[in-house]
């Protein structure tokens, strides 16, 4: 490997010695294709034409006077596939396509990443092979449907928790037995070296638009910029055009399931201690001898016990600040926001509406604060119904 | 000179080594398996430590690594485990763990303590020879012996480097791929044997797919100092869960007939 991919103490890359080489390869790969003109371009014509960037930014007025101040949306819901994911499978699968690989894998929970996948597995004619948890599959059935119809092959995985942290587990198993012809197109900004930095880059055209647009747009820079975590992909997307600029208090937002004080949550960040998983040095969600937790979460997306490095740098130098947020609560604000602005957020997303909710009282009416919709709620209608029917 | 190259030069034939996950199905039945095989003629034990996810393993083992977890399994426990195994009889025990545990454990007081117990040396799963730093400083405290992984997919310079950090043995990776059964032993053992004799003279046990007293014969034929014999054992666990003496006289029948082919 060329480069160490730590941020701080965190990242690396903690994998068996069968995948070193398939890394180096990516990063490799990575480091020669990033700034080839040719490469660009058709990821920019791709990222505009097919995937639709760039993403408005959108003054959410009714849902500012509920809390109080001023929130604007970056509309990542508007993507093609419905969520950010698009910007790093579109990345990375030509990336795949350009290293002349033919077949892709993912991992997926929401079945969000797992559906950019698949669409662009069938956009570059690519086999792709996509592991789901066996709880995710039967709670995102729909996006299961939707990656069939793109040709891709859904993995049912049963082993360990059956979430996201059991679909990495086995993504990267396969892998070992297929690294000569697969990419392992890696959904989040987590994981071994070099895929922290890959996903980073794929998804800060959010932060950089973002950035663009508050000048643009109101004259200024932003007071907050929030986003969800799971892996921390959306985040750090958003995160990466506002790093530089001290005065942006940032902030993540995490799983609180059914709160902080039951074991039943996903706030890895918030609660969780320094450990090593799926190839990283990160904040792991564990137990006093290491072994991982379960975790538990309304939100599919969010439901993973570890979390991209980059994040763990953040949080312990003090640049971003991290919250959990509760199902409850973000199952209110679901609703507020859908009947407020009619656009229905993601699960996942609304995790970052709930902060804002929280905040209300405590800013001056003239706070501007930015908000990653990463993306849109259709997935999830019939969780929502579940847990709050309809009369 | 270590444990192990003592032992491999002083043995006629390639080493038997089975492997055990510390633990499955439970501690006592578990010790009395570890014991079964060294009274069946293991020269060296290759133990592992239960992990929530095991990634470089395959379904026979990780399901193992559930039964010795619901079974109350822990790094501390394992430890003790391995004490009463090295006063058992005292045979070169190699550990096999994934990073998080000895992380959380404390990596120096885990090597420490191994050693102690009579351990021999740790293989860390997920540390690849990159970040061998991280461990090497505790287990030359230790004074343990070192252990890493070539894989058919290890380029020649890396062999090099592996080497240079081994003083116990290379454990060869015989195929690309995790841990478990498989009918057919892999054709990159050979290729991948004397691609590593090219570069050293430290001694080589291949492990991974190894399921038949045929496999062993090929593999020590092809120039391994030992034989890692993992999956099978462990299902003859998970074959016999009811009954643990069935349990045994399988491993004992198999390891049998695997020294013999060995002999
Ligand atoms: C809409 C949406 N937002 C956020 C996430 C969480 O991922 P990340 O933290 O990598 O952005 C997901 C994951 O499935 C998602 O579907």
């Amino acid at each position: 490997m060329k480069l160490r991919g730590r941020y701080g103490r965190f990242g690396g890359f903690y994998v068996p010695e069968v995948l070193i080489p398939a890394l180096e390869d990516i990063e490799a790969g990575f480091e020669r294709f990033r700034g080839d003109p040719k490469f660009t371009a058709e990821l920019d014509d791709l990222s505009r034409h097919y995937a639709g960037r760039p993403t408005p930014l959108y003054h959410a007025k009714r849902f500012s006077e509920h809390v109080g101040f001023q929130v604007y949306i970056k509309r990542e819901d508007l993507l093609h596939g419905g969520a950010h994911k698009v910007n790093n499978a579109l990345g990375q699968g030509l990336l795949a396509k350009y290293m002349g690989k033919k077949k892709l894998i993912a991992e997926t929970g929401a079945g969000q990443h797992g559906l950019a996948t698949a669409m662009i597995g069938a956009l570059f004619g690519m086999e792709t092979k996509i592991f789901m948890g066996s709880v995710d599959v039967a709670r995102q059935n729909v996006n299961v449907h939707k990656m069939k119809l793109c040709g891709a092959e859904v993995v049912s995985v049963s082993g360990g928790t059956c979430t996201l942290k059991d679909a990495i587990n086995d993504a990267l198993r396969y892998w070992t037995s297929h690294v000569d012809d697969t990419f392992y197109l890696f959904g989040t900004a987590g994981g071994p070296h070099p895929f922290p930095m890959i996903v980073r880059h794929f998804q800060s055209p959010i932060g950089t638009e973002a950035r663009a647009q508050c000048i643009m747009q109101f004259g200024r820079l932003p007071d907050i910029v929030t986003a969800c975590v799971g892996g921390g992909s959306n985040a750090i997307g958003i995160f990466s055009g506002f790093l530089d600029d001290a005065a942006v208090k940032l902030v993540g937002v995490e799983g609180g399931g059914k709160g902080l004080n039951t074991r039943e949550h996903c706030a890895t960040l918030t609660t969780g201690s320094v450990g090593v998983l799926h190839g990283a040095q990160t904040y792991v969600l564990q137990d006093e001898t290491g072994q991982i937790r379960k975790t538990e979460c309304i939100s599919a997306g969010l439901d993973y016990p570890g979390v991209g490095p980059e994040h763990a740098y953040l949080k312990d130098s003090g640049r971003a600040a991290y919250y959990a947020v509760t199902d409850e609560q973000v199952l209110d604000v679901f609703e507020r926001f859908t009947r407020s602005e009619g656009i229905i957020p993601a699960l996942e997303s609304s995790h970052a509406l709930a902060w804002l909710v929280q905040q209300k009282g405590k800013l001056p009416k003239e706070t501007v604060a930015v908000v990653n919709l990463s993306g849109r709620g259709d997935k999830d209608v019939s969780i929502v119904e579940q847990h709050r029917p309809m009369r | 000179m270590g444990k192990y190259q003592n032992l491999f030069k002083n043995l006629k034939r390639a080493a038997l080594i089975p492997f055990f996950v510390i633990g499955d199905p439970d501690e006592q039945t578990s010790f009395d398996l570890v014991k079964t095989a060294i009274n069946a003629g293991a020269d060296v034990l290759e133990l592992g430590i239960p992990f929530s996810d095991p990634v470089a393993d395959g379904p026979t083992i990780q399901k193992a690594d559930i039964r010795a977890m619901q079974a109350g399994m822990t790094p501390a426990k394992a430890i003790d485990f391995v004490r009463r195994v090295t006063d058992y009889k005292p045979l070169p025990v190699g550990l096999l763990v994934y990073y998080n545990l000895i992380f959380q454990y404390g990596v120096e007081k885990f090597f420490a303590d191994f050693k102690a117990a009579g351990g021999t040396s740790v293989l860390v799963a997920d540390l690849s020879i990159d970040d061998a730093g991280e461990i090497a400083p505790a287990a030359a405290a230790a004074r343990l012996e070192t252990v890493f992984m070539v894989t058919p997919n290890t380029t020649d310079q890396r062999i090099q480097k592996i080497a240079a950090a081994t003083s116990g043995f290379i454990y060869t990776v015989s195929l690309m791929g995790t841990t478990g059964q498989r009918t057919e032993l892999s054709d990159q053992v050979k290729p991948l044997v004397a691609r590593i004799k090219k570069h050293t003279d430290k001694p080589i046990c291949v492990g991974f797919g190894i399921s038949t007293p045929e496999h062993a014969k090929q593999v020590a034929l092809a120039g391994a100092d030992g034989v890692i014999i993992g999956s099978r054992i462990v299902k003859f666990i998970e074959d016999n869960l009811n009954s643990p003496s069935a349990m045994k006289t399988q491993t004992k029948a198999f390891l049998e007939s695997v020294l013999n082919a060995l002999s």
